[in-house]
C-alpha cells in the first residue's frame, strides 16, 4: 500500500491530504477515458438519436433541422470537444428524451440509487463480517457446512432472478406482511407525515436491497470466514488464549480485528458490482435509480444522458476505490501509531 | 489395447468390462465403477429409447441434430475407453494438484455436475421430450408442472423443460466462448505487460483501470443497445469486458518471474522474448488462469442472463436461461414455473463451475485448505 508507506514516513493528516490529491489528479485521465470509450461507442453504433422520433410524417428538412440543433451534423472531433468541455466544467447538456437539463435528470435519479446502494453496502458487509466470523470460530461444525453450502449458493444466483423470487413470494404466500413490490413510494406518499414518509421508504427499501445484497452478502461472508481462519491459525492466537484471555476477548479482540482489514480492500472490489447490479434490479423493482435512468436513456438513444450517466458511474467507482484505499489507512493501527 | 495385469481381477471379469465398462470396478466396490457403469447404460437407453428420432437426424440432417448424435457416438466412446482401462490401485495418475483435486470433494461434486449439465446440453435434441418450439395455442397453454411436462408449458404452450435444455446450450456455448476470448486478451495484455514494462507497462494497465472503473452492465447495456442484439455481439462484448483480472494475474506472475534465474539463462542462451514468454514464464501462470477462467465462465452466464432479461441479450424465438425468465415476468404469479426453473438451471451451473473454481484454487494452493 503507497498510502500506508506515505503515512508512516510523514506526519498523519497533511501526507493524508497530499495522496489523496495525487490520486483525484490521476482520477482525470481515467475519466476523460470514459468519455471518449462511451463517446466512440455512440458514434460506431448504427443510427442517431432521431431515429427514435423516427416518423414519414415528419419532412427530412425537419429532421435535418432536429440533427443541426443538437449538433449531430458537425464533424466528430468537434463534438467530441465539445463534450469533453462541458463535461470537465460540469455542464451536462439537455436531454433528448426527457426534454429537461441532463443535470436536473440525474439530480433526481441519484440519490435513490445512492439510498439503495448504500443501505445494502452496509447490509452487505453487516451481514458479510458477522456470518463469516461466526462460521470461522465454528468451523468444521455442522452449522458451519451448511452455511457454506447456503453462501455458495446464494453467491452463485443472479440477482434479478431472486428479485423476481421475491417479488413472488411476497405477493403469494408471504402476501400477509404487506412487502410493496414495485417503486419507491405510495401513490399517497405525498399526504404522509414525515415519519410515515421514511418508514414508507424503508418499506419499498426491503425487497430490493435483499435482491441486490444477498449475492455480495455472501461473497464477503466467504471471503471473511477464510481470512478469519488464517488468523486463528497464527500463532499470537496461542499466545493471547496462553495468558489467560477469555474466549470471547481473544475472538473479538485479537482475532476479529486482524482478520477484518483486508475485509476494507473488498469494498473496491464490491462497488462496480453493486452498481452494476443495481442496473437490473432497479428495472425489476421500478426504483427510479441511475440504472434504470441508464438503461431508459440507452433504449432511446438519448446521447447526452448516456455520457453524463456512465461519468457518473465512473465517478462512483472511483471514489469508491479511493475511500476504500483512505480507510485501509485509517483502520490499520501499524499505520495510524506510527 | 488393454494391458493384462496380474494382480487385476479374473479375466473373465475383464471381458465383461468389454460390454459392461466399468463392471469390474463396480464388482470391485469402486465409485467410478457405478459412475462409469451407470452412464453407459443410461447413454445406450437413451439410444435405444429414441431410434426414431436418430433415424430422423441421420435421415434429415440438421445442425443441431448432428451434435446431439455426436455427442452421443463421443460420450459412449469415453465412457468405453475409461471403463475398460485397466486400473493400477497404486498407479498416482497425474500431476500432485491432479490428485488433490480428486481428493476434494467440492470440486468432484462440481465437475460431476458441469459433465451432467454439459451433456444434456449437447444431447439436448435427443433428451427433450418436445419440440422446444413447438407452439400449441390450444389447451396447451400456461400448464403448470405435471408427468407429460416437467417444469410446465409457457404462454405459447411450448414444453418448459424442452426449453430449459435448449437453453442450457446456448447459455453455456456463450460462456465458454467469451471467457476463451477473455482469457486470450488478458494473457497477452498481462504478458506483454510484465515482460515489457516500462510506458508500454503503464499505458495497459491504465486500461485496465479504465476498464474497471465501469459496472460491467453498464458497459454491456449501452454497446448491446446500441448494436443489434446478437450471440455474436454478446460474445464479444461479454469477452472484451472480462479480462482485466487475468491480465493483471499474468502481469504480476510475470513480473514475480522475469528476473529468475532459468529465465536469465534462456536469455543469456539468445532465446528470444516470445519463446522466454511461451515456454517459461505462461507455464508458471497457466494454473491461475484456469481458476480464473472457470469462476469467470459463471459470471460470463450470469451477466448474458441479465442482459437476456433486460431484452439486450439472446433475442427469441432462440431461448437461452435470461431469454426464458424475461418471458415469464410479466406472470410471475399466474405462471410461476416460468420464472423459476430457467433461473434454478443458472443456480446449479454458476454454483458447479463455482465448485470446480474453488476446488482447483485450494488444490493449488496448499496454504489455504479449507
Amino acid at each position: 500500500m503507497g498510502l500506508g508507506r506515505a503515512l508512516v514516513a510523514g506526519s498523519g493528516v497533511e501526507t493524508l491530504i497530499r495522496y489523496v490529491g495525487s490520486r483525484l489528479l490521476q482520477a482525470i485521465p481515467l475519466l476523460i477515458g470514459v468519455v471518449t470509450l462511451v463517446f466512440v461507442i455512440l458514434h460506431l453504433a448504427p443510427g442517431d438519436p432521431t431515429a427514435i422520433w423516427f416518423n414519414p410524417s415528419i419532412p427530412p428538412e425537419v429532421l435535418e433541422r432536429m440533427r443541426e440543433s443538437m449538433g449531430l451534423d458537425r464533424p466528430l472531433y468537434e463534438q467530441y470537444l465539445h463534450w469533453l468541455k462541458s463535461f470537465l466544467t460540469g455542464d451536462f447538456g439537455y436531454s433528448y428524451s426527457q426534454f429537461r437539463p441532463v443535470s436536473e435528470v440525474i439530480g433526481d435519479a441519484l440519490p435513490n440509487t445512492l439510498l439503495l446502494g448504500g443501505v445494502c453496502l452496509i447490509v452487505v458487509f453487516g451481514i458479510g463480517m458477522a456470518v463469516g466470523a461466526w462460521q470461522a470460530v465454528r468451523r468444521h461444525t455442522a452449522a458451519d457446512s451448511m452455511l457454506t453450502f447456503v453462501t455458495l449458493f446464494l453467491y452463485s444466483m443472479p440477482g434479478f432472478w431472486l428479485g423476481l423470487m421475491l417479488i413472488l413470494a411476497a405477493s403469494t404466500w408471504l402476501g400477509w406482511l404487506g412487502l410493496p413490490v414495485s417503486g419507491m413510494t405510495s401513490v399517497d406518499h405525498s399526504l404522509l407525515g414525515p415519519l410515515d414518509r421514511i418508514s414508507d421508504i424503508a418499506g419499498h427499501l426491503v425487497l430490493p436491497t435483499i435482491a441486490l445484497g444477498l449475492g455480495s452478502a455472501a461473497g464477503v461472508t466467504r471471503y471473511v470466514r477464510g481470512e478469519m481462519l488464517e488468523v486463528l491459525g497464527q500463532d499470537y492466537m496461542r499466545t493471547a488464549r496462553a495468558k489467560g484471555l477469555t474466549e470471547r476477548t481473544v475472538i473479538l479482540r485479537h482475532a476479529l480485528r486482524n482478520a477484518l482489514l483486508p475485509v476494507v480492500s473488498l469494498l473496491g472490489l464490491y462497488l462496480p458490482l453493486l452498481f452494476g447490479g443495481a442496473l437490473v434490479i432497479e428495472v425489476v423493482f421500478s426504483w427510479p435509480g441511475m440504472g434504470r435512468l441508464m438503461y431508459d436513456a440507452v433504449l432511446a438513444r438519448d446521447y447526452p444522458l448516456v455520457l453524463a450517466a456512465s461519468f457518473l458511474f465512473a465517478v462512483l467507482v472511483i471514489a469508491g476505490n479511493l475511500l476504500a484505499d483512505v480507510l485501509y489507512a485509517l483502520v490499520d493501527p501499524r499505520v495510524r501509531h506510527a | 489395447m488393454r494391458e493384462v495385469r496380474s494382480n487385476g481381477g479374473p479375466s473373465a471379469r475383464r471381458e465383461l468390462d468389454l460390454l459392461f465398462p466399468g463392471l469390474s470396478r463396480a464388482l470391485a466396490g469402486r465409485g467410478t465403477g457405478f459412475l462409469l457403469l451407470g452412464a453407459w447404460l443410461s447413454l445406450l437407453a437413451l439410444a435405444v429409447y429414441r431410434r426414431p428420432r436418430i433415424a430422423e437426424f441421420i435421415s434429415h440432417p440438421t445442425g443441431s441434430g448432428l451434435v446431439a448424435l455426436a455427442s452421443l457416438v463421443g460420450l459412449l466412446a469415453l465412457t468405453w475407453i475409461a471403463g475398460t482401462r485397466a486400473v493400477d490401485p497404486g498407479d498416482p495418475s497425474g500431476a500432485v494438484p491432479a490428485c488433490r483435486l480428486r481428493s476434494d470433494r467440492r470440486a468432484a461434486i462440481g465437475i460431476g455436475l458441469l459433465v451432467v449439465l454439459g451433456s444434456a446440453a449437447l444431447l439436448a435434441p435427443l433428451l427433450a421430450p418436445f419440440d422446444p418450439d413447438l407452439i400449441d395455442l390450444g389447451a396447451g397453454r400456461l400448464l403448470a408442472p405435471s408427468a407429460s411436462h416437467w417444469m410446465g408449458t409457457d404462454e405459447l404452450g411450448r414444453d418448459l423443460f424442452s426449453r430449459v435444455l435448449y437453453g442450457a446450450r446456448v447459455s453455456l456455448l456463450i460462456g465458454f466462448l467469451a471467457i476463451a476470448i477473455a482469457v486470450t486478451i488478458g494473457t497477452a495484455v498481462g504478458a506483454v505487460a510484465g515482460y515489457a514494462g516500462g510506458w508500454l507497462d503503464a499505458l495497459l494497465m491504465r486500461t485496465v483501470d479504465l476498464f474497471l472503473s465501469f459496472p460491467r452492465l453498464v458497459l454491456l447495456i449501452t454497446v448491446v443497445a446500441l448494436f443489434e442484439p446478437s450471440i455474436p455481439l454478446i460474445v464479444v462484448v461479454l469477452g472484451l469486458t472480462g479480462w482485466m483480472g487475468v491480465s493483471r494475474l499474468v502481469r504480476g506472475q510475470v513480473l514475480s518471474v522475469r528476473e529468475r534465474e532459468y529465465v536469465q539463462a534462456a536469455r543469456a542462451m539468445g532465446y528470444g522474448s516470445g519463446r522466454i514468454l511461451r515456454r517459461h514464464v505462461l507455464p508458471n501462470v497457466a494454473t491461475p488462469i484456469i481458476v480464473a477462467a472457470t469462476l469467470g465462465i459463471g459470471n460470463a452466464i450470469l451477466a448474458e442472463a441479465a442482459l437476456s432479461y433486460l431484452g439486450l441479450g439472446v433475442q427469441p424465438p432462440t431461448a437461452s436461461w435470461g431469454t426464458i425468465i424475461q418471458s415469464g415476468g410479466d406472470r410471475l404469479v399466474d405462471a410461476w414455473w416460468i420464472t423459476t426453473f430457467p433461473g434454478l438451471a443458472i443456480v446449479l451451473t454458476v454454483m458447479s463451475f463455482n465448485l470446480v473454481g474453488d476446488g482447483l484454487r485450494d488444490a493449488l494452493d496448499p496454504r489455504r485448505g479449507g
